[in-house]
Formats: structure tokens, C-alpha cells, sequence
């Protein structure tokens, strides 16, 4: 299987960069259009937050699999000031006053599994999992191959 | 101007070419606010073909496009969004409210044209 | 004279040093013979069990038509006639069933027995019959290859015709009337099943520029949660693209379990059938053709 893929982020266009990169690897690991779109949209929800409010981290994607399926794996790591009250940061209506809310709740929604683990003054990772079943005749092919 | 603008008539129609960074996002909210007090457009179609991905921010940007549009008389429509697209949206439970929609241009400017003479989209 | 074809540039059947007479008395002897000939080809075909798909008398109304064919070839040197006859004939059989060793086969059967019918009739003179041969035998192998090549490549075209054709078959969502398209569920609802219907139904909205589609879930027999989620789903998502959806066939069964499920029917358009459900669709897309002609001829929509 590929490498892992890291994408530095720190300005506007580094977001672009990760949501097609998200999209590319969902697409080789033979996940539908409308799955890929998915990852990208959450992969743009927390590569945002990075920016927006961490001034900055890193993003890394890497591709899984087991015996029943394949798996893309998103891991976006930043060093900012942290969230201090996670269960309300993952309410939807969290600053929306504000107009800045972090639209984790919907990135969620858009995973399979979802994990974010934040300390005050040190930052914030966020873990998030898609899987798509592989099939019979993928296993075959892979076994035919001499893999898997 | 990052996103072409063009007008037809009563209506400025933006055309979204490719992925925007947020700060092409809120040059476009500019350009429209400034172009529709200067024409006094009645309508804003905004073609959304070419977004592969649209998130809280654009949605959000969106919305702020229609609300400040709306305080100067004009209404606001969001065309082509992308199949893959309208599901990422729904499933992350993204409202476009009071945003409507269309399929394409074509239905976008019919939308407008009910829409400015006071017609509502059947019902909603 | 070889005039182009439409597909690759082919050379000329005669060799610049062969003799015209050498070649028409290949000609005639092939005319002359073609009783025999034929029904020795016949026979040789038989016997290596081709053509097993076509009677004997098909084989025999094609067997004489593509010895005409050959030897014509041969005289004139295009290979032109023989190709149209060839892609002619393929696209008969190969509907029959016929494969391309069997094509390829027959063929090389006709040229074996015409050069050993050749070798027998001229074997008293070795010199004349050395220059028969070397003037018949590239001829004999292009025209092999020349009809093989056409069965060859109109197999792949009615292959490419079937593929289409299912593909098309395939697609569960039908275009009924303009901007309109109807969504027959039928059978065990699944997570995975539900989402690739939405993706197939989205993309109709956008290809057919749908304006009302009617999802008949007549055929289902029950839904979970999950699959509940993704109807409603599939509802909102239709609408973000300009399209109204009407659900048809709910059963007082899967109408209760959507109401036991917390789902909010009020948000999705249900009639009883897809009659009434096509129907309310016309209705709706009527509603919106006077509003369209009201609004292009100036008067405000009552």
C-alpha cells in the first residue's frame, strides 16, 4: 500500500491542496465519488480550523486495510491554543453567533469515526476514519497478486 | 476580480470557475454587494458548477451574499450544485436557508423571474 | 488500382513482377473449378467441426458467396468488395454465435485447398507451377487477412453496441417526460444499495434536467432506520439541485416505521400510488409551465 501523505497547513491555499489530495487517495482506494467528496469536505472543516484558528499544522492521510476492508485515515495536528470545551465545539450552533463556528459536528457526520483530542495551550489533533467494504472479487485479485 | 460577473439585464449572474480560497470567497461577497447597488440588479444567480466541495465557509459566505443582497432589494439563487456535492451538504446537515436553488442557470433566472414578481417556488 | 479503405492502407494483392496472364489463368482455372472446389471447402469445414451454429444449407449459400468474393479479389486486386462482404457476413454470424477461429479457420482452409487443388492440376510443370504459387500465395494470405481483420473488428462493435445497451437497461431511473424521472425500488433496501440509488438518481436530475422525480418504494417491504435516513436524504439533496421529490407506494407498514423512527413526513411530498404520484408530478410541472408563460408574456401569475 502507498505511503502516507503530509501536507503542511498555513494559508489559503494549503486547504485547497489538502481537499484535493484527500479526494486523490479516497479515489485510488476505490471509494465512490460521492464518498471522496465527503472526506474532502471534512478535510476543509478542520484544514480551516487550522488556519483560522491555530495559525497553522500539518495534515496527514494514509491509506488502511484489513482483512474485510479498506480504510483512509485523516490525522490533522496543530499547536494552537486548543479548545477548551470540546462537547460544546461539537454541538452544531457552537459560535454561530459569532459566525465562526468550527463545523466539527458536521465533519463528523461525514466520517465513519471520528476522534479530537485537545489540551489548552497545546493544540488539538483530530483523528477521523472512512472505510469502504472490500469485495470478494477485490480479495481475490489481491490474492492472485500475491498481497493481502 | 477573481470571479467573472456579468450582467443580464436585472440580473448579475457570478460564475465560480474552480475551488476558491476563502479570501476569493469574500472578494466575491464584495464584488456582488458593490455591483448590485450599483445596477440596482433584482436577482443574483450564483453558479456553483465548478465547486468540487462545499463547506460551513462557503455556505455560510453564501448566505451572507443573499442576506446583504436582499437588504438591497435583490434575491439571490445558487445553481449547479454538484449530485456528490448536494449529499456532502445534506449529510453534514448544511443549511442554505433562506438561500433557493435551481438546477442550472436557465432555472436559476426563471426562479428570479417568479421570485421578483412576488411568487413564491411552489410553496416554499 | 488500390483505392484507400477506410481503415489501415492496404497493399496491393499483385506483386509488380507477376505476369496479367499468369494471373488470369489463375483466374480462370479458380472459375473453372468452383463446383468442386467449393464442395471440397465445404467438405474440409465439416470435417474440422466449424460453422457448427449454421445449417448446411447456410453454410453452403455463404461458402459460395465468399469463394466469388476470393476470387474476385484476386482478379480485380482490391480487396474492397471482399471487405464489405466480409463485415456483411460477420455481422450475420456473429449474432449466430459464430467466434473468430472459426472465421480465421475457414479461410485458411479455402487457401489450403485451393493451393493443393493448384499443386495437383499443374504438378507436370514444376517452373509453371512455382510462379502459380508465388503469384498466389501473398494474395491468398492478404485476402486471409482481410476478412479476418473484419470479422475481427465488427465483432468488437456489436460488443460495444450490447455493452451500451445494457449499460442503459441497467440504470434503475427512467426518464418518463420531460423533467421528469421515476425512481422503481424494488426489493431488500440496504445501506449500501440506498446510496448508490441516490448517486444514480442525482446524476438523472442532472442529466435529464429533472424538475420532479417520483421515488416508488411500491416494491419495498420495509425499511430500517438507516435507510429512512438516507430517503429523507435523498429528498433534501434532490431539492438543493432544483428538483422537487414525491414518494410514492408507502405502505401503512413503512409509513408507520418512519413515523415510529421520529422521521419527519411532513417534510417529503407521499401519495398513496405512483399513479397519483405521477399525477401530482404533472401537476406540479404544469404549475410551473403557466407560470413560465405567464412570466414571459408580461401578466402577473394568477
Amino acid at each position: 500500500m502507498a505511503d502516507e501523505i503530509r501536507i503542511a497547513i498555513a494559508v489559503d491555499p494549503d486547504m485547497v491542496k489538502a481537499r484535493a489530495e484527500g479526494r486523490a487517495l479516497a479515489a485510488r482506494l476505490g471509494f465512490s465519488r460521492t464518498d471522496a467528496t465527503l472526506v474532502a469536505t471534512a478535510i476543509s472543516e478542520i484544514a480551516r480550523n487550522m488556519v483560522v484558528h491555530a495559525d497553522g499544522g500539518e495534515i496527514v492521510m494514509t491509506p488502511v486495510y484489513d482483512d474485510t476492508r479498506y480504510g483512509l485515515v485523516v490525522v490533522a495536528r496543530d499547536s494552537g491554543p486548543g479548545i477548551r470545551d470540546i462537547p460544546a465545539a461539537m454541538q452544531d450552533g457552537y459560535g454561530s453567533s459569532s459566525g465562526l463556528g468550527l463545523g466539527l459536528p458536521g465533519a463528523r457526520r461525514l466520517m465513519d469515526e471520528f476522534r479530537i483530542e485537545s489540551e489548552c495551550g497545546k493544540g488539538t489533533t483530530v483523528t477521523m476514519k472512512k472505510w469502504r467494504v472490500r469485495d470478494e472479487l477485490e480479495r481475490l485479485r489481491e490474492q492472485r497478486s500475491g498481497r493481502g | 476580480m477573481a470571479v467573472p460577473i456579468l450582467k443580464q439585464g436585472d440580473y448579475l449572474i457570478a460564475s465560480i470557475q474552480a475551488a476558491l480560497t476563502d479570501s476569493e470567497v469574500l472578494g466575491l461577497r464584495d464584488d456582488l454587494a458593490d455591483q448590485v447597488g450599483k445596477f440596482r440588479s433584482r436577482g443574483i444567480v450564483i453558479d456553483v458548477t465548478a465547486l468540487d466541495v462545499i463547506d460551513s465557509f462557503v455556505a455560510r459566505s453564501l448566505r451572507t451574499i443573499a442576506l446583504t443582497a436582499r437588504l438591497r432589494g435583490a434575491e439571490t439563487v445558487i445553481v449547479g450544485i454538484q449530485p456528490d456535492v448536494a449529499v456532502a451538504m445534506v449529510q453534514f446537515e448544511l443549511n442554505l436557508e433562506p438561500l433557493q436553488t435551481a438546477l442550472d442557470l436557465e432555472e436559476g433566472i426563471t426562479v428570479l423571474q417568479g421570485a421578483t414578481r412576488g411568487v413564491d417556488e411552489d410553496g416554499r | 488500382m488500390e483505392r484507400a479503405t477506410e481503415s489501415l492502407p492496404q497493399p496491393p494483392l499483385k506483386a509488380p513482377e507477376i505476369d496479367t496472364s499468369l494471373l488470369r489463368e489463375l483466374v480462370a482455372y479458380l472459375r473453372q473449378g468452383r463446383t468442386e472446389l467449393r464442395d471440397e471447402w465445404v467438405r474440409r469445414i465439416t470435417d474440422a467441426q466449424l460453422l457448427g451454429v449454421m445449417t448446411a444449407d447456410e453454410i453452403f449459400s455463404e461458402v459460395t458467396a465468399v469463394y466469388d468474393n476470393y476470387v474476385d479479389a484476386l482478379e480485380t486486386g482490391s480487396v474492397e468488395t471482399l471487405q464489405a462482404y466480409a463485415r456483411d457476413l460477420s455481422e450475420r454470424i456473429i449474432r449466430r454465435g459464430v467466434e473468430t477461429h472459426e472465421v480465421l479457420g475457414i479461410v485458411l482452409l479455402l487457401r489450403d485447398v485451393l493451393a493443393r487443388s493448384l499443386f495437383v492440376h499443374y504438378q507436370d510443370d514444376p517452373g509453371f507451377l512455382n510462379r502459380i504459387l508465388d503469384a498466389y500465395e501473398p494474395a491468398a494470405n492478404r485476402i486471409a487477412v482481410t476478412v479476418g481483420v473484419s470479422f475481427v473488428e465488427e465483432r468488437e462493435r456489436v460488443i460495444r453496441e450490447q455493452q451500451a445497451a445494457i449499460r442503459e437497461l441497467s440504470t434503475p431511473v427512467l426518464q418518463v417526460r420531460d423533467r421528469l424521472v421515476i425512481l422503481p425500488i424494488i426489493g431488500v433496501l440496504d445501506s449500501q444499495r440506498a446510496r448508490q440509488l441516490t448517486e444514480q438518481l442525482l446524476d438523472a436530475i442532472q442529466a435529464n434536467r429533472a424538475k420532479v422525480v417520483v421515488i416508488d418504494i411500491t416494491g419495498v417491504a420495509s425499511i430500517d432506520m438507516t435507510v429512512a435516513n438516507h430517503l429523507v436524504q435523498t429528498v433534501k439533496a434532490s431539492r438543493l439541485m432544483g428538483a422537487s421529490a414525491i414518494i410514492t407506494g408507502l405502505s401503512s407498514g413503512i409509513a408507520q416505521t418512519l413515523v415510529d423512527l421520529g422521521v419527519d413526513l411532513s417534510m417529503m411530498r407521499t401519495v398513496g400510488d405512483l399513479q397519483g404520484g405521477l399525477e401530482e408530478a404533472e401537476r406540479l410541472l404544469g404549475y410551473r409551465v403557466i407560470q413560465d408563460v405567464a412570466a414571459a408574456s408580461g401578466v402577473p401569475p394568477e
